[in-house]
């Protein structure tokens, strides 16, 4: 990316200049370097985990505008990781409790708040009049689209992702540099990559890939270091380990390979084998003429079954610390991992009801045991979080 | 010819372990090679095949990359949480 020119930077405030005195001396940042960041913008996709604490040392550090997109609203399973949000925060929106909280850090930070999902439709014209772009999305296809549209728009991208207790960081779409398309070309088959909701997730983790993100973010906007450019970092908690691997640009790559193919965004959902249509005909990889989804039970339906002795066994295929915080009467418990090496366990002629915690994994086991022969075979939908609110509110939502 | 194979997140997982060594039949092969053996071990990692990305001696590799004895072999899935 092209550094302004000095001459056109915002000067600082005595108080700027008492609060960022940590950095004015430093040779690398300087009160030049303090201007740039003053006069950068950023965009934070999502104030998640990641965009969290990326947000806030973003704020600290004196980045003059910092926008954030979010469209969700604080819940209490947040605050385990997502410092933006408070426990008084629960229920509102993510984006007004990261107002208050990133002005309270720094009130010289301009918020530019976008309360909406970023789509094909708008992901153009909302990232363009920004600096850098910080990953921290949590679903494939809005990190594909961040990609693609940076890539489209040669804004350098501030990768960041997590699973349980690994993360990965990287800086994509700078000129020259890999993109996240070089490393991952096609997006794994839905259901296959859990994400936190379903995998859990250490709650410090996010802080240190979201502190990573903005780290390169600042060294981008100052033009000082080495950046994560052509390096993919992964970090292993519970080894405390960093490894690297060096990435080079595809020449073949879709997006910012020699001869591109995708030149404008396209349908991510589609992309990613979510979308309603791309589901019933099965996911992305899939051979034309794969079986349909197995049918759906609501769980009222479920449980005039189960009041009226209708013969059925229902797999719960969580993972047993997930049983262990709650689980369906009768249930047996076969994580969808499991289950093609226990399938002996279940009984062809049985209908079985595939129950999980929102119903995801459950129907790619219903769709598993469909294929595998077994004739009645249904999906509890919305999981056992649809049964806590239609059935049974004793039981625990997490 | 032996290398040595590291898995990450999801595949660490499934495999039950992290590092292992993979023992793969004559003195030339290829990251394909590897996986498959690997599969042949852990057939849960068999989805896994066109979604991972490989690294052969910290250095990203295609499917097609030749491995020599003595190396390091890393497969790494995408994770999406943020
Ligand atoms: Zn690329």
């Amino acid at each position: 990316m092209a550094l302004p020119d000095a001459g056109a930077l915002p000067s600082l405030t005595p108080d700027e200049v008492r609060r960022y005195s940590r950095h004015l001396i430093l040779p690398e940042v300087g009160v030049e370097g303090q201007r740039r960041l003053k006069q950068a913008r950023v965009l934070c996709v999502g104030a998640g985990g990641l965009g969290s604490p990326a947000a806030m040392y973003l704020a600290a550090a004196g980045v003059g505008t910092l926008g954030l997109v979010d469209f969700d609203v604080v819940d209490l399973s947040n605050l385990q990781r997502q410092l933006l949000h408070g426990t008084g925060d629960v229920g509102r929106a993510k984006l007004a409790s990261a107002i208050d909280r990133l002005h309270a850090i720094n009130p010289h930070v301009h918020v530019e708040p976008h309360h909406t999902a970023l789509t094909s439709a708008n992901a153009l014209d909302l990232m363009r009049g920004y600096d850098v772009i910080l990953d921290g999305t949590d679903n494939f296809p809005t990190r594909y689209l961040v990609n693609d549209a940076c890539v489209l728009l040669r804004k350098p991208n501030a990768f960041g992702s997590i699973f349980r207790f690994e993360g990965q960081a990287s800086v994509f779409g700078v000129e020259g540099g890999p993109c996240y398309r070089c490393l991952y070309p096609e997006p794994p088959p839905p259901g296959l990559v859990p994400s936190c909701a379903e995998a859990g997730v250490l709650g410090v983790l996010p802080g240190i890939i979201g502190t990573i993100q903005a780290t390169e973010t600042i060294k981008l906007l100052l033009g000082i270091g080495q950046p994560l450019i052509g390096r993919f970092l992964v970090f292993e908690a519970l080894r405390m380990r960093f490894r690297e691997l060096t990435l080079r640009r595809d020449p073949e790559c879709p997006v910012c390979g020699d001869h591109p193919t995708v030149t404008a965004l396209i349908d991510y959902e589609q992309f990613c084998g979510v979308s309603p249509a791309a589901l019933a005909s099965g996911p992305a990889t899939a051979s034309p003429g794969a079986p349909v989804p197995a049918p759906d039970i609501t769980p009222k339906a479920l449980r005039d079954w189960m009041a009226a002795g209708t013969p059925l066994v229902v797999v719960d295929v969580r993972e047993p610390q997930e049983w262990d915080i709650c689980h369906l009467p009768g249930a047996v418990l076969i994580p969808l991992g499991e289950l093609p090496q226990r399938i002996g366990e279940l009984n062809p002629a049985v209908p079985v009801v595939c129950q999980c915690r929102s119903g995801i994994r459950s129907a790619r086991a219903a769709q598993f045991l469909r294929l595998q022969g077994f004739q009645d075979v249904r999906n509890l939908t919305g999981g056992i979080l649809a049964w806590a609110d239609e059935v049974d509110p004793t039981v625990p939502k997490y | 010819m032996r290398v040595t194979v590291r898995l990450f997140a999801r595949l660490r997982e499934l495999a039950g372990r992290g590092d292992l060594d993979c023992e793969c039949p004559g003195d030339a092969a290829t990251v394909a090679d590897v996986w498959q053996q690997l599969v042949a071990r852990y057939p849960a990692l068999a989805p896994y095949e066109r979604a991972v990305s490989c690294a052969v001696n910290a250095e990203y590799a295609r499917r097609t990359s030749p491995v020599a004895d003595g190396d390091e072999v890393a497969f790494l899935p995408p994770v999406s949480g943020g």
